[in-house]
């Protein structure tokens, strides 16, 4: 087979999402966030929702999720981003409105619209990235970094008599009344991208079906910030952030 | 024709909602109204005053240094007000509690027993539409027929059988003044 | 259909945004404006027009769900008092770069920090000056009347759909918590998805015809935020140039001249009728837009008179705007203050009058 066989549109056995545009992402190789972004797009297109969808983007290194995946965005201010979905929500109940948000913009500063947005049930997905770090503003201490974790701002390690404890935000959300479904996923190996994508798309129609709020924490490495390699860090994911952050459904009704 | 008045008394002897009869019954006559309560902490418990402006015209200052006609509900008020009333102005007061009476001799002052008279009536809740009877007596501001309509306006359908309840306290105001 | 009601100025607010077919409020309760959110909680208009009304969880998700409601064209709201709007200076300002219509309510109490419930105009400087970060300004319509707080609500959202900026109604706790005699006007119909597509085809509404939406204040390009700033300082001198209002009351051949807002430009009316019992020619300037102050009136008014005394329920904010109207620096400006939530009463204001001015 040459390479005018293999381009053959009968051959193709990958292709890149159609709601993906051909903007060079700022995305470091090796994160995460370009996975879940085309989940996202892949299951917006397959739910048929490309004209129904408005995504709400956080501050932190996804801020600019707008400029990759072609649908409706509005940026939020940080930690705002489940106060603007739910009132894009309730003022267009016909659509489908998810946030996608860091640690920092969900579990530090914008805790309380995550926590409020949930209890009152909107019926928004929440699409979580945890890598346990701030990775646009340099690698500093978020809510969710490990015990003895170092940072930029925990030089010598995160401790629990300084710092607290690490923030199992997807727990603490399970408990609400107005989640219908939590899970937590991770996006390292191909099994793993197809379960997130499955539970991405649970979330979407979810949120459609009018069940309340779903959220999807997708435990994530970003080795800029950790320091590693990509492989390291993924390595370094499975072997210390997954004892921390179990993977599998937390709450599902 | 602009009446200016204030009502002062404490929280929860009507004071507020006495005034909002008084300005809806002025709406109902088409005069410009303004209804200004002192607002805030000192509603529960403490005292409260509300003033009431009814005029042909354009109403001006919601904030006035004296008035025609002031209405005192406790002592703290007639201490507070007796010098607002304007020179010739009216001053109401009711004698239930009062130890220290007004002493203005320049203007007109009356006392009226509002507080035995909702005993008479039996009805403790007359009380406030005893106080406005007795200052329509003194000052036609408003006609009793417009003071009926406002409470026909104002209360909810349900409520609308203690209207005449209500005018009955009204007339039974007016015959306190004497 | 017009309806003729006695109501207080935050009740006759509410009504009117009802009425002037908003599509949604956001709000958190706070004194002495709670009257807002209530109001609209009981008449329900979500049952009528459709209207979403949401107690948000804090002023800060208040604000920032009026910049999403912004965002998707729809006519949106919010309310609060002094403290409350403080907390939302990082959204409205975020409302202002993203090019957004809103309409802001402060009813201001006294500060600064948590200070009293009582009536205030301390926030002037917040309202006209910026407020948030950034070079931004809002359009800040004052009301001196319950009539005015119902009437601004029209224009407040007319203003700021036609310039796509925001506007804010700035109010001193007087005039939300009276009660006067209010014309509200007739029920519009709320815009239907086609016609708010045709008015804003900016807005996140779902991508039509392969056109995608990105509703943003972001820009990391210098050279591409100097030209965004640019656009937003083009707008602010077309607000400045055409939309300036206020009231002019005897100030044509007036001796001394009284700038006030609000509601103490009407109790100012009242010591301009005691001071004319005394003989004494005074007039009075209303601004009615705080920004844009109407500069010009004030230095028309200025040329003849003797003095200006500026009334405020604040230490002295809008007197700098009046120094800058005027260009005679030899002409006495003096201000007269109330502060902690007092209202001075008539007299007093004529005392300062004739103490500041006219015996000096």
């Amino acid at each position: 087979m040459d390479i005018n066989d293999i381009i053959k549109p009968e051959n193709l056995v990958y292709t890149k999402p159609r709601l993906m545009n051909d903007n060079h992402m700022h995305y470091c190789p090796g994160c995460s966030h370009g996975v879940v972004h085309k989940l996202i797009a892949e299951v917006i297109d397959e739910l048929g929702m490309e004209e129904k969808s408005v995504g709400v983007s956080p501050v932190g290194c996804s801020v600019f999720a707008y400029n990759y995946i072609d649908i409706d965005w509005i940026e939020a201010a940080h930690g705002r981003a489940p106060a603007v979905a739910t009132a894009v929500k309730r003022l267009m109940p016909d659509k489908l409105v998810f946030t996608y948000q860091g640690d920092g913009d969900l579990a530090a500063i914008g805790t309380c619209e995550t926590i409020q947005a949930a209890n009152r049930g909107e019926n928004i997905a929440i699409i979580f990235i945890n890598n346990a770090i701030y990775g646009m503003t340099g690698g500093q201490m978020a809510p969710t970094t490990l015990i003895g974790m170092k940072t930029a701002t925990t030089p010598y390690g995160r401790r629990v008599d300084l710092n607290g404890y690490p923030f199992k935000v997807s727990d603490t959300m399970a408990l609400l009344e107005g989640t219908c479904y939590v899970t937590r996923q991770s996006v390292h190996t191909p099994a793993a991208v197809r379960k997130a994508k499955a539970a991405i798309k649970k979330a979407f129609q979810n949120s459609m079906a009018g069940k309340g709020t779903s959220m999807v924490e997708i435990v994530s490495s970003c080795n800029s910030g950790w320091k590693m390699s990509p492989v390291d860090a993924n390595k370094w994911m499975s072997e210390h952030m997954f004892s921390q952050y179990p993977l599998g459904d937390i709450k599902d009704i | 024709m602009k009446t200016e008045i204030i009502i002062a008394g404490f929280g929860g002897q009507g004071v507020l909602s006495m005034g909002k009869i008084l300005a809806y019954s002025g709406l109902m006559e088409d005069k410009e109204v303004t209804w200004m309560p002192s607002y805030g902490p000192e509603q529960r418990g403490g005292t409260a005053n509300v003033t009431v402006i009814l005029s042909d015209e354009r109403i001006s200052s919601p904030i006035l240094n004296s008035y025609d006609m002031v209405v005192v509900l406790n002592q703290q008020s007639l201490d507070k007000f007796q010098s607002k009333v304007k020179p010739g102005g009216i001053l109401i007061y009711d004698n239930y509690g009062i130890h220290t009476p007004p002493t203005r001799t320049d203007i007109k002052v009356y006392c009226i027993e509002a507080m035995n008279a909702t005993f008479e009536l039996g009805n403790n809740k007359a009380f406030n539409m005893i106080v406005l009877g007795a200052m329509l007596k003194l000052n036609s501001i408003v006609t009793i027929e417009s003071v009926v309509k406002a409470l026909k306006k104002t209360l909810p359908e349900r409520h609308h059988h203690m209207i005449p309840m209500n005018e009955e306290a009204l007339r039974k105001g007016m015959s306190l003044i004497k | 259909m017009e309806e003729v009601r006695l109501m207080k100025g935050n009740e006759a607010l509410a009504l009117a945004a009802i009425r002037y077919g908003c599509d949604g409020y956001f709000g958190y309760p706070i004194t002495p404006q709670s009257e807002v959110l209530e109001t609209l909680e009981q008449q329900m208009p979500w049952e009528t027009t459709g209207m979403v009304v949401l107690q948000a969880e804090s002023e800060v998700a208040a604000i920032n769900m009026v910049y999403a409601g912004a965002a998707c064209g729809k006519c949106v709201f919010t309310s609060s008092s002094s403290p409350g709007i403080s907390l939302m200076q990082e959204g409205i300002s975020y409302i202002a770069a993203s090019e957004l219509p809103a309409l802001i309510i402060n009813v201001m109490r006294g500060g600064p920090g948590l200070g009293t419930i009582h009536p205030s105009q301390a926030d002037y400087f917040q309202a006209t000056k910026g407020g948030g970060h950034g070079d931004y300004h809002l359009i800040t319509l004052a009301p001196s009347s319950v009539q005015e707080m119902c009437d601004f609500v029209a224009l407040g959202w007319d203003l700021a759909f036609k310039y796509r900026t925001p506007a804010i109604i700035l109010a001193d706790g007087i005039v939300g918590q009276m009660m006067e005699k209010v014309v509200l006007p007739p029920q519009r119909p709320r815009r239907t998805d086609e016609e708010v597509k045709k008015q804003c085809p900016w807005a996140a509404t779902g991508k039509s015809n392969g056109k995608k939406h990105i509703v943003t204040s972001l820009e990391l390009d210098s050279e591409k935020m100097e030209v965004n700033n640019e656009r937003f300082q083009r707008t602010y001198r077309e607000i400045e140039k055409y939309e300036k209002r206020y009231e002019a009351i005897d100030t044509e051949d007036c001796d001394y001249l009284i700038v006030a807002f609000g509601t103490v430009a009407r109790i100012c009316q009242k010591t301009v009728e005691m001071a004319n019992e005394h003989g004494a020619k005074i007039g009075i300037i209303r601004p009615i837009t705080l920004w844009p102050f109407p500069y010009e009136a004030i230095a028309e008014a200025a040329k003849h008179t003797k003095g200006i005394l500026v009334v405020e329920l604040n230490a002295g904010q809008m007197i700098e705007d009046v120094r800058l109207a005027v260009s005679d620096k030899n002409m006495p400006i003096k201000h007269y203050g109330r502060l902690g939530g007092i209202v001075p009463t008539p007299d007093e204001i004529l005392d300062a009058l004739t103490n500041e001015l006219i015996n000096d």
